[in-house]
């Protein structure tokens, strides 16, 4: 069951690159595992030199960019494996919410598992997001409101802070993460018809679920611990 | 349900997602129903967590697969306990299948292997059918005119609950491919030179149909090449229409229909297609006649080349983004703008992957290394993508062929693809590789990695560098 989300406040941290794999953000070294501090292997790669070591001039290792609450991307974050890993690593990190103006199929599905916000914005907000960021380098704090679709600048004194920018998520995502919806129980409140569905399908097409695949009967309620 | 066009003409994806298609849901996506599900070891154990803790079981654990292929070792006669580090993960694989009533394709099976290999060699994978995998070449099978959908940890927990994936309907795009190969290419230069025409993220919110003479006259092998890499075109979806070669290639698979059945399945695959009227999002056209040898320079497959080709000039690139990004790829690989792609040094060749380590890759690769010895300087391997094909080979002398000339010859997984086992390419070494994916850090921390076809592999590995065309011309001609 997910939480309920409805803003995500904090610094962002600018990653102006397009095509961002799910490689980079977790490599597969962090992944061998099943108990590996994904919030630590996050940008893995570019975050350490080969003795371990932090680089320093990677974002998320400077001083202001420690608690960044969200990333600011190119085009197309999250391409390539569909590892889920990537956006367990972005949260278990601290980030709420990744801004660009794409997102890979996979990385967009598995981010709104996970309660991370992926908002799709313009590719002129991207640039002036993207200017505010650059002009900012000690870190500048910005919220981030699922009720209305902005973000803006969250510090009151900030002459832009009235200024905010649209981004856009699908109206049903939006709702199922404010409320902190499970999907899984949305869809077994379908369970008949999957199950009618099955049924029709296993008699008209029954070379698709032949019997030295399901035996003859697959339902798990009745046929637990079954061994092959 | 109307096409696209608002005509009732069909595209083969709307055909066979309407027949999946349980309910559309109140929030726009549809439920649609999942004939087969495979896991693997990385991607399925925290599946299994959530579920069990949430109080639910596996619904139909028949329709259910698990391998382990990510993380094994793929030492010659390895076991779950070769590769110390990659215990954890495999024994909750085990473990999770033996408690649900899953079948289980472990190390010690002898039919284990890389999922989109196994899936098409058991028949589990059917022209008609949709499977799901938690990995995001799980497109290959589309090579058979089967929907193979790549998803995460959530949707394989979904998945496992509910045997249902509740997904917004891809929009429709096909590439169709004209003209002819020459001889020599391969459905890797073919999907290398698509990647290089329309980008990484080309064919993003698309389920692509690759049609056409040029992709009628490939093998199911080769197919299964193509469609594997759809999702470097960004492509969650990719498949082409079963035809005559799909079915010999399922008859008599262990988990193809049989006798009456079979029968019945090949009348229902004779409908599989694309209705002529059908309209499609977006159509790509791609001239084969112009394609060749294809190798990768930099750090997305979309940076590729001619292996006759240089290396791109950042500052002819307008877009600024582009640019940098382009620039940025020729550091990490130590080259420079305008140089020469073939004789570039390599370190390590690698032949395996869901995209190329099935028996006729590994025949060509042994055509053309039999008989000579590996770049003294050069570590190769091969790698089988499954154990079937690892004793289909042996059966036919290919093992002898590779030892002979120098190459590791070892047992089935993802292995340096991925390199989550003990397979690593070394920092700053330079690796070519019949693999999909050559972004930073890939095949091991600062591993460096060129991707191509199995005949430029086996070719690099020979000569310890990037071959150019008159090398492989050379080369194809020793094959009798
Ligand atoms: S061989 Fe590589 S791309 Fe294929 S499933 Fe394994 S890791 Fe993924």
């Amino acid at each position: 069951m997910n939480k309920a989300v409805e803003r995500v406040e904090g610094v962002m941290a600018l990653f102006a690159r397009c095509d961002i794999n799910t490689d980079a953000i977790i490599p597969s070294t962090w992944l061998r595992t099943a108990s590996a501090d994904l919030g630590k292997g996050l940008f893995g790669g570019d975050r350490y030199d080969e003795q371990g070591n932090e680089v320093e001039s990677f974002v998320l290792n400077r001083p202001a960019f420690r608690q960044s609450r969200l990333i600011l991307a190119d085009e197309n974050f999250g391409c390539g494996s569909s590892r889920e890993a990537a956006v367990w690593a972005l949260v278990q990190f601290g980030i709420g919410c990744v801004l660009a103006p794409s997102f890979a199929d996979i990385f967009y599905e598995n981010a709104f598992k996970n309660n991370l916000v992926a908002g799709i914005i313009d590719v002129e907000t991207y640039q002036e997001l993207k200017t505010l960021a650059e002009a900012h380098p000690e870190g500048l704090a910005f919220t981030v409101d699922l009720h209305s679709l902005t973000v803006s600048v969250s510090d009151a004194n900030n002459p832009l802070h009235n200024r905010s920018w649209n981004f856009r998520m699908p109206a049903s995502r939006v709702q199922a993460m404010i409320r902190g919806n499970d999907e899984i129980t949305g869809t077994l409140h379908h369970q008949v018809d999957i199950a009618d569905f099955y049924k029709m399908a296993s008699s008209e097409k029954q070379w698709l679920f032949p019997e030295h695949l399901i035996g003859r009967d697959t339902d798990a309620s009745n046929k637990k611990n079954r061994v092959f | 349900m109307d096409g696209p066009s608002g005509k009732s003409a069909l595209t083969l994806f709307d055909k066979i997602w309407n027949a999946h298609l349980i309910r559309h849901l109140d929030d726009g996506r549809d439920l649609i129903f999942v004939d087969r599900h495979v896991l693997q070891e990385t991607t399925s154990a925290q599946a299994f967590h959530n579920m069990r803790k949430a109080g639910r079981s596996v619904r139909y654990p028949a329709l259910t697969i698990a391998t382990q292929d990510h993380i094994v070792s793929t030492k010659p006669g390895r076991s779950e306990d070769t590769n110390p580090t990659g215990r954890e993960l495999m024994q909750l694989m085990r473990s999770n299948a033996l408690s649900s009533g899953i079948r289980h394709y472990g190390v010690d099976h002898p039919s284990q292997g890389i999922v989109h290999v196994i899936a098409p060699e058991l028949g589990l994978a059917l022209p008609g059918c949709i499977l799901a995998c938690g990995d995001s070449h799980t497109s290959t099978v589309g090579g058979l005119g089967c929907l193979g959908i790549g998803v995460g940890t959530s949707e394989v927990e979904h998945i496992l609950a509910t045997q249902t994936l509740a997904l917004s309907k891809p929009k429709s795009m096909r590439i169709v491919y004209h003209g002819t190969l020459q001889a020599g290419l391969s459905a890797k230069d073919l999907i290398l030179h698509t990647i290089g025409q329309i980008g990484v993220a080309g064919g993003r919110g698309f389920a692509v149909e690759y049609a056409g003479p040029a992709i009628e006259a490939l093998s199911i092998e080769a197919r299964l090449t193509l469609c594997n890499m759809s999702i470097e075109l960004g492509a969650r979806l990719g498949f082409i229409a079963p035809d005559d070669k799909t079915i010999a290639y399922l008859e008599h698979r262990e988990f193809a229909p049989k006798d009456t059945d079979f029968v019945s399945a090949c009348a229902y695959w004779s409908g599989l297609n694309s209705d002529v009227q059908a309209v499609f999002d977006r159509e790509v056209h791609i001239d084969c006649d112009l394609i060749s040898h294809q190798v990768s320079w930099g750090t997305t497959p979309e940076d590729v080349a001619s292996i006759d080709g240089v290396v791109p000039d950042p500052t002819q690139v307008d877009d600024p983004a582009r640019r940098e990004r382009i620039s940025q790829a020729i550091r990490y690989m130590d080259l420079q703008p305008g140089q020469t792609l073939s004789g570039l040094p390599i370190d390590v060749a690698f032949i395996g992957s869901c995209t190329n380590s099935r028996l006729s890759d590994l025949q060509l690769a042994a055509a053309l290394v039999r008989g000579h010895h590996v770049s003294p300087h050069v570590r190769a391997l091969v790698v089988p993508g499954s154990m079937s094909v690892k004793r289909e080979a042996e059966a036919l002398g290919l093992d002898v062929i590779f030892r002979e000339a120098g190459f590791e010859w070892r047992d089935a997984g993802c292995s340096m693809c991925v390199s989550i086992n003990e397979d690593v390419v070394p920092p700053g070494s330079r690796c070519i590789a019949t693999t999909n994916r050559n972004f930073e850090n890939r095949q091991g921390p600062k591993s460096r990695t060129h991707i191509a076809s199995p005949a430029v592999v086996a070719a690099a590995a020979l000569a310890g560098c990037i071959p150019d065309t008159s090398m492989m011309k050379l080369n194809a001609e020793g094959l009798s």
